[in-house]
């Protein structure tokens, strides 16, 4: 363990960065897109944006890895397809991870630091579309005592949420706070599949989906695709006038027995973000598919009141099964690249309740 | 285009042995958990001291009564769910343990559910061995059932080694732009390819990007039902569902004007005829069963010509 960046923990963060990201693209997030679960139509547009924005050419890419699932598209090995759209000739180096494209990401960065590519582009997709989220969800649980009662995502979130609201930790106004302050900010979000101006008080008007979650509470269900460039130290000053360079990239997992964690905390996300170094952020980008897991993070995290959370609408405007958690990356890397931010963190979770955490700290130098 | 497509699929999952009694204990109406090292009573039972990661010692009977941890309201139930009428999710903790269950409460509606609430189990009417042993909980303190509560815990029956659980999904299938051209052009008895704007190669069945370029492929291309066999098996496996007594060829046929062989039938002469080069022609279904879909070519049959030259097709092995 003698390389700086994944030594000891208590060094994340301290400036060390061997990669940066480059450049991100999504596909806009849509409830029922026209595509096919390959993924093939969302991704080459974007593919395309994201080389042309670096000015880079597919056989410039070293290492390519995807994030997508065969449970969303109903068949087996469909992530094989979706590598037509890279145009795979001559040969390419490819992966790919049964987890959001973030995990696809952290492969990625890997396969820099290693020093065996020196811009790696990872990409995830997903058609939740296709089938029964809710139920297709399921499947990731405990197959012997939870999934054969097939508990849906949304009713697990839901005694996440109560557990929560129960023991004072929020409550059902600040959760509808979190989903109209996340609209709105999805309002200047062109690739957002919900935005819009609407008060806390008119959401917690509407009727409970699965008390205590409302509509709003909840992910929306939808289509959708990420992709983000990696370059290494070498590469990447010269491609781009400022990158996003990565000091901190960990991630972590709590117990995936449901009824032995404290499901008020994420202790995942806050080893993760230690190790990372993720206090002291100015921008936030995190994957909360439930309005009380943002608060969940935030907590878990650190993030004080003068951090800038979800200034893309997050998660709850738009939840591509797969490529959300990316996007938060990508996102989080604009503010960056674009000089809106000097420090910023992207976040994604896989797992039912905030079960696996995944933080990567980027910084402007 | 777009089409159902329906998944299913029978999970079958050995135990090990802290799961194993704690499945064989359902059976016999009985709920066990195990103790960590911590002092801690888990139930469902942890295989690996989450502290220690020492496997549990003797397992201990919890429940059958519990408190609600947490809960909420399913209006709709789902597919394989517990129940199939409104009911409640619940994190339970069972007397004697200190973690929870999930499990569904029978209560009827919404405002009968309350964090802290006792619960008690309602046994399945047949006992296998599995989760679903539980039914579900019912609001109420002790044994409950009556009837039942009498019978004690069941004579140990035969140890639980195995699970299978039934995973049924249901998609909405969705075909490519190319894709459904394809489809819709069979239905008329024509094979339609889409050639690529980069570098020309043809694709049958049509793909949604040159994997060669990663540029979507536009342009359509007529075929002809002649071409030749790259490459071939012969099937000798019987297996379920077989549409042909073995011994069978499976073959890959490079349509001529094509890039990409597509993968069909060869009948019409004996398996050992069948060679790389070979010239075949599609031989059609009648009109009247024909669909949107390849299975209109029943199956190839060798065309008489004189065999390809190896050159011919050496770039689509």
């Amino acid at each position: 363990m003698t390389d700086p960046v994944v030594a000891d923990p208590v060094v994340a963060g301290s400036g060390v960065a061997d990669a940066a990201v480059i450049g991100f693209a999504q596909s806009p997030c849509v409830r029922r897109g026209d595509g096919t679960t390959s993924g093939v139509e969302m991704l080459v547009p974007i593919f395309q944006e994201v080389l042309a924005s670096t000015g880079l050419a597919r056989g410039d890419v070293g290492f390519w890895c995807s994030g997508s699932s065969d449970y969303l598209a109903g068949r087996a090995f469909s992530f094989v397809q979706a590598v037509d759209a890279i145009g795979a000739f001559p040969p390419i180096m490819e992966s790919h991870v049964e987890m959001d494209g973030a995990w696809a990401l952290y492969e990625a960065w890997v396969k820099i630091l290693t020093g065996e590519a020196d811009i790696a582009v990872a990409y995830g997709f997903g058609k939740s579309s296709a089938g029964d989220l809710r139920r297709v969800l399921a499947l990731q649980l405990d197959p012997y005592l939870l999934a054969p009662l097939w508990p849906d995502s949304v009713s697990i979130a839901a005694l996440q949420a109560r557990l929560g609201i129960e023991a004072g930790a929020w409550s059902e106004k600040e959760m509808a706070e979190v989903a109209a302050r996340s609209r709105a900010a999805a309002v200047s979000n062109s690739r957002a599949q919900l935005s819009g101006e609407i008060s806390a008080e008119e959401l917690l008007d509407r009727p409970y989906i699965a008390e205590p979650l409302r509509a709003h509470d909840c992910a929306p269900v939808g289509d959708g695709a990420a992709v983000v460039i990696l370059a290494s130290a070498r590469r990447a000053r010269e491609l781009c006038a400022r990158p996003a360079w990565i000091t901190g990239f960990e991630h972590r997992i709590d117990s995936a027995s449901l009824g032995s964690r404290d499901l008020t905390t994420a202790p995942s996300a806050a080893a993760a973000g230690r190790a990372a170094g993720a206090a002291g952020v100015e921008v936030a980008e995190l994957h909360a598919p439930f309005t009380h897991q943002e608060i969940v993070l935030r907590g878990a995290l650190g993030l004080g009141d003068d951090a800038r959370i979800n200034p893309s609408g997050g998660a709850l405007c738009g939840n591509p099964m797969f490529a959300a958690g990316l996007a938060r990356i990508g996102m989080a890397a604009r503010e960056i690249i674009s000089g809106r931010a000097d420090r910023a963190l992207g976040h994604a979770t896989s797992g039912p309740a905030l079960q696996q955490n995944l933080v990567c700290v980027m910084e402007a130098q | 285009m777009r089409a159902p497509l329906e998944i299913g699929f029978d999970y079958t999952r050995s135990l090990g042995p802290t799961l194993s009694q704690f499945m064989t204990a359902l059976a016999g109406r009985r709920i066990l958990g195990s103790r960590a090292a911590d002092g801690r009573v888990h139930a469902p039972p942890f295989e690996y001291d989450p502290v220690t990661f020492a496997p549990p010692g003797q397992l201990v009977d919890v429940g059958p009564a519990g408190t609600v941890v947490s809960w909420s309201w399913a209006p709709q139930p789902l597919e394989g769910q517990p129940l199939a009428h409104p009911f409640a999710w619940a994190l339970i903790r069972l007397d004697g343990a200190d973690t929870a269950m999930l499990h569904a409460v029978d209560a009827g509606s919404a405002a009968a559910m309350q964090t802290g609430m006792r619960v008690r189990v309602r046994w399945a009417a047949s006992l296998v061995g599995d989760i679903r042993d539980i039914a579900c909980f019912e609001p109420g303190d002790g044994p409950g059932q009556p009837g039942l509560e009498t019978t004690g815990p069941e004579t140990t029956g035969p140890e639980t080694t195995m699970i299978t659980t039934p995973v049924r999904l249901h998609y909405e299938h969705t075909a490519s732009l190319g894709e459904s051209s394809y489809l819709r052009a069979l239905q008329d008895g024509r094979l339609l390819g889409q050639r690529c704007p980069v570098c020309g190669k043809v694709y049958i069945p049509p793909r949604g990007a040159c994997p060669t370029d990663g540029v979507p492929t536009t342009d359509e291309v007529e075929l002809p039902d002649i071409g030749t066999v790259t490459t071939f098996c012969v099937v000798n496996v019987p297996y379920p569902g077989q549409r042909v007594t073995p011994p069978y060829v499976t073959a890959a046929v490079l349509l001529d004007g094509a890039d990409i062989a597509f993968q069909h039938l060869i009948l019409g002469c004996e398996p050992g005829e069948v060679r790389m080069g070979m010239r075949v022609r599609a031989v059609w279904k009648p009109r009247d069963e024909w669909g949107t879909t390849p299975e209109n070519i029943d199956h190839f049959r060798p065309s008489g010509e004189p065999d390809a030259p190896y050159e011919s097709y050496a770039r689509q092995l």
